[in-house]
């Protein structure tokens, strides 16, 4: 007697361990060979293991829901005869091997299966493999019947099983990518806001027709040393205005102590894509700025949030954040809330659209603006103002600058 | 325990293993190579490069020695030459130590990371490597075996003081005045004859009845006649027995039956290589054999999914560049490209004295296809640049089918005609007719005309014979 230990096989592509899910033999088992000892479970697929040898099972490696190492002894068995080697499993046929599977290098003794080859160049050969094709289909037209690559051009397979088969490979990796640094922040801080926040996000059409004459015509007479006007300057001081009315759209809201921080000052985030990822640059004391400062303030942030030269304190301390992706903006998003923010303004692209004007269509320049709100301390109908109020001044620009 | 993970593991920075790795590198492949010793295997640091190395030293001595005795044809004479051997040994070292850094250098800039220690298999897609800071644990997608071979020893005569392998012969530190070999293979007679130019008396003992056992005698016998001119005393039919008892001699049978002691400084054993799959795991995976190498298919993976291996590990021939093919093959496969095993011809050199190259079927393997075969060889006697070296021994010999003329094999024995399997092997891989060959022009005078004039006397119309 001898006792014999049954290895747990590769049982899928790239694993490295299984889930017992079931044993079919208990200790003291008499088993035949082929008969099923257990299952494992990958996450593909169920496995059974079949036993590679008759004897009794004298030892199991676990308990069902146990995970094992592939190549780890799943049974032994005591088993007739002399020791042998750790079973050689007759793997279950999920698994097996291609029965190609030949060696390649023919011994010396037997070796003419090499010259029943086709003929061809190496360069051929490679053309053939990579596009599919079979040689031995080939007639080869050189000397001796040497296929060439002309014979590979007029083969009928080539256009059609040879452009399917090169062009789309099966593709198995998976590549493992560390979330580190700057993305793991990122990760971090929108797990925590979609998760603890209800948002609700409101997607109004806001036409800027008036406001983009506006914006044309400052830029055109601009003064030396001026940064040029965005729409975002003019959206800031909107915003300051509306939440003059609406104080408790820009706030903090500390949820585990439930209070809400109402802030004074408008911190306006400004959401903005660098290399490394999006960081959010803080224009502080957007109410105590003209459209002009807060157009220099925003570029001077950008620069330095692109360059990586920005501040931690220049990174922080947002009590409300706009974000925009310009012309690649779309038609709405659904911006996530800058927690602990209570609210979010997404801009999005401007483009010309058909608009009733009660007669006739007109060309007019449209651009939505898709806002979240956290619905926990803002209701949907204070939202929607808010946006409303945004909206009346950037469709009637005076209104920015002009006080009820 | 520090554990990375990486898509391709290769175990063993061997010719095979670090090809694979450099290509791996270049196609952008996420790869750790990892080995114990320096880069490069058997083949750069205690096999093809250092005994080459050791060939050259060897030949150019006994030039001079030649001249020295006033035997030299050329009229040359000279005083008789000093040998400093430890400097021919630095020499050779320097080689190695150039291609060991130059190997690590084109594995650094191929993005390969070398980890420094031995690879042991905990499951099939983990190993751990014993590194100078610790238990080094990595995770791959694909792993490859490529852990080469080593010299066989034999049972009565283990290696030690005097019993040597092809590895301590490499790194003796003076010549041994009676050298036996036992074994008269190529690794065998290459260092045998290297030594025997060197001043050693050199004695080899071969069980089989002829020396180069796997070539055939029409190859061997120019080589067998270098020998006797060498002075070296070659017994064929004889077996080593034991060392006697203060190891000073070895005991042996001859081909007649009787016993005979053979007084010895060294005895090189050199009865075969075996390919090195235990000690790191190995048994651990269960992967199918080809007793004793690794099972492989046409695309050298073994029975176990995402284990791939290569080289030596994986059986016959055991060359580097049929690893360097493997190995390259396996990186691009990993990189998703399609690719399998076609090679027609792996090309094998015996770098004795003259070199024996051949390339595809011998003319007995060539009647086992069943096709009608036609054999012709030209010898050096009648080529005018062997003549003007001196050397006008051996041949140059073609087989190819007798029906369409393609070329099955290409075998030659001549001095310094290793160099001339580059041309054998294209011209089997490319498919070529003996109308091929006979179609090139072959610069005269060189050696390579033979190749030339084989095929025109195959195909009936010889010019120099």
């Amino acid at each position: 007697m001898a006792e014999r230990a049954v290895k747990l096989p590769d049982v899928g592509e790239g694993i490295a361990e299984a889930e017992l899910v079931e044993w079919h033999v208990k200790v003291g088992d008499i088993v035949r060979e082929d008969a099923v000892l257990g299952a494992v479970m990958t996450d593909k697929a169920t496995v059974e293991i079949p036993s590679p040898a008759e004897g009794r099972v004298i030892w199991l490696a676990g308990h069902v829901g146990d995970v094992l190492a592939i190549g780890s002894d799943f049974v032994r068995l005591e088993v007739e005869g002399k020791a042998e080697p750790p079973a050689v499993m007759k793997t279950t046929k999920t698994i097996a091997q291609p029965a190609a599977a030949t060696p390649l290098q023919p011994a010396v003794a037997e070796p003419p299966a090499e010259q029943t080859k086709p003929l061809a160049s190496p360069a051929v050969r490679l053309r053939a493999r990579e596009a599919g094709l079979d040689l031995r289909q080939i007639q080869g037209t050189g000397p001796a019947g040497r296929i060439t690559h002309a014979d590979l051009d007029a083969h009928p397979a080539h256009s059609s099983v040879g452009a399917a088969a090169t062009t789309y490979l099966t593709k198995t990796g998976v590549e493992d990518i560390k979330i580190a640094g700057l993305r793991r922040r990122i990760a971090e801080k929108m797990s925590i806001a979609n998760s603890r926040i209800p948002h609700i996000t409101y997607v109004e059409e806001i036409d800027v027709t008036a406001l983009e004459d506006l914006r044309g015509k400052l830029n055109g007479q601009q003064r030396p040393g001026k940064s040029k006007l965005t729409l975002l300057p003019f959206l800031m001081r909107a915003m300051v205005r509306a939440i003059a009315q609406q104080p408790m759209l820009n706030a903090h809201f500390d949820d585990e102590s439930g209070i809400v921080h109402r802030h004074d000052g408008v911190h306006i985030g400004i959401a903005t894509q660098t290399q490394n990822g999006l960081v959010v640059p803080v224009v502080r004391h957007a109410e105590s700025r003209d459209i002009w400062s807060c157009a220099t303030e925003v570029a001077r942030l950008a620069e330095a949030a692109r360059t990586g030269s920005a501040s931690r304190d220049e990174l922080s301390g947002s009590t409300i954040t706009i974000t925009s992706l310009g012309a690649m903006g779309g038609l709405a998003t659904t911006p996530i809330i800058n927690h602990p923010e209570v609210a979010i303004i997404g801009v999005n692209r401007i483009a010309v659209r058909p608009h009733w004007d009660g007669a006739a269509f007109v060309p007019r320049q449209m651009m939505n603006l898709s806002s979240s709100f956290d619905h926990r301390v803002i209701d949907g109908f204070d939202a929607a103002q808010f946006v409303q109020r945004i909206k009346t001044q950037l469709e009637t620009p005076a209104m920015i600058f002009i006080d009820a | 325990m520090n554990e990375i993970t990486c898509k391709l593991l290769v175990i063993g920075a061997g010719p095979g293993g670090y090809t694979c790795a450099i290509r791996a590198g270049q196609l952008g492949i996420d790869t750790i190579i990892v080995e114990a010793e320096k880069p490069g295997g058997t083949c750069l640091n205690v096999g093809c490069i250092p005994s080459k190395a050791l060939i050259h030293a060897a030949a150019e001595y006994e030039t001079i020695a030649l001249a020295a005795d006033r035997n030299s044809v050329l009229g040359i004479s000279t005083a008789k030459p000093s040998l400093d051997f430890a400097k021919t040994i630095a020499w050779k070292d320097n080689i190695v130590r150039r291609l060991n850094g130059g190997v690590a250098g084109l594995l650094k800039r191929a993005g390969v990371r070398l980890v420094a220690g031995y690879a042991r298999f905990r499951d099939g897609k983990t190993v751990e490597v014993e590194t100078q800071s610790g238990l080094q644990m990595i995770r791959a997608e694909t792993v490859v075996i490529a852990t080469g071979s080593e010299p066989v020893a034999l049972p009565f005569l283990p290696f030690g003081a005097r019993v040597i392998s092809s590895t301590e012969a490499l790194a003796l530190t003076e010549i041994p005045k009676k050298l036996v070999v036992v074994g008269g293979g190529y690794i065998g007679l290459e260092l045998g004859t290297a030594f025997a130019k060197l001043g050693a008396a050199v004695t080899v003992v071969e069980a089989a009845p002829r020396i180069l056992p796997q070539y055939d005698g029409d190859l061997s016998d120019p080589v067998a006649r270098r020998l006797r001119a060498l002075g070296v005393s070659v017994l064929t039919g004889a077996k080593a027995k034991a060392l006697v008892a203060d190891g000073t001699a070895l005991e042996i049978e001859t081909a007649g039956g009787e016993r005979k002691t053979l007084d010895v400084d060294k005895i090189l054993v050199t009865v075969g290589r075996r390919p090195a799959t235990s000690g790191f795991g190995l048994e651990l995976l269960d992967l199918d054999m080809d007793a004793p190498f690794i099972r492989i298919d046409d695309k050298c993976r073994t029975s176990m999914r995402g284990i791939s291996a290569i080289g030596d590990v994986t059986g016959d021939p055991m060359l580097a560049h049929r690893a360097m093919a493997q190995g390259e093959m396996v990186a691009e496969i990993v990189a998703g490209h399609r690719r399998a095993w076609d090679r027609i011809s792996i090309p094998a050199i015996c770098f004795t004295d003259p070199e024996i190259v051949t390339v595809g079927l011998s003319p007995s393997e060539a009647g086992q296809t069943g096709f009608d075969i036609k054999t012709d060889l030209f010898p050096f006697k009648a080529n005018g640049r062997a003549l003007t070296l001196d050397r006008e021994d051996g041949f140059i010999r073609t087989v190819a089918r007798a029906d369409n003329h393609v070329l099955l094999g290409i075998q030659g024995v001549g001095a310094g005609i290793a160099e001339l399997s580059a041309a054998f092997s294209l011209a089997l891989e490319m498919g070529a007719r003996l109308e091929d060959i006979a179609g090139t022009i072959h610069a005269h005078p060189t050696q390579s005309e033979g190749f030339h004039e084989a095929a025109l006397k195959s195909l009936g119309h010889a010019i120099h014979i």
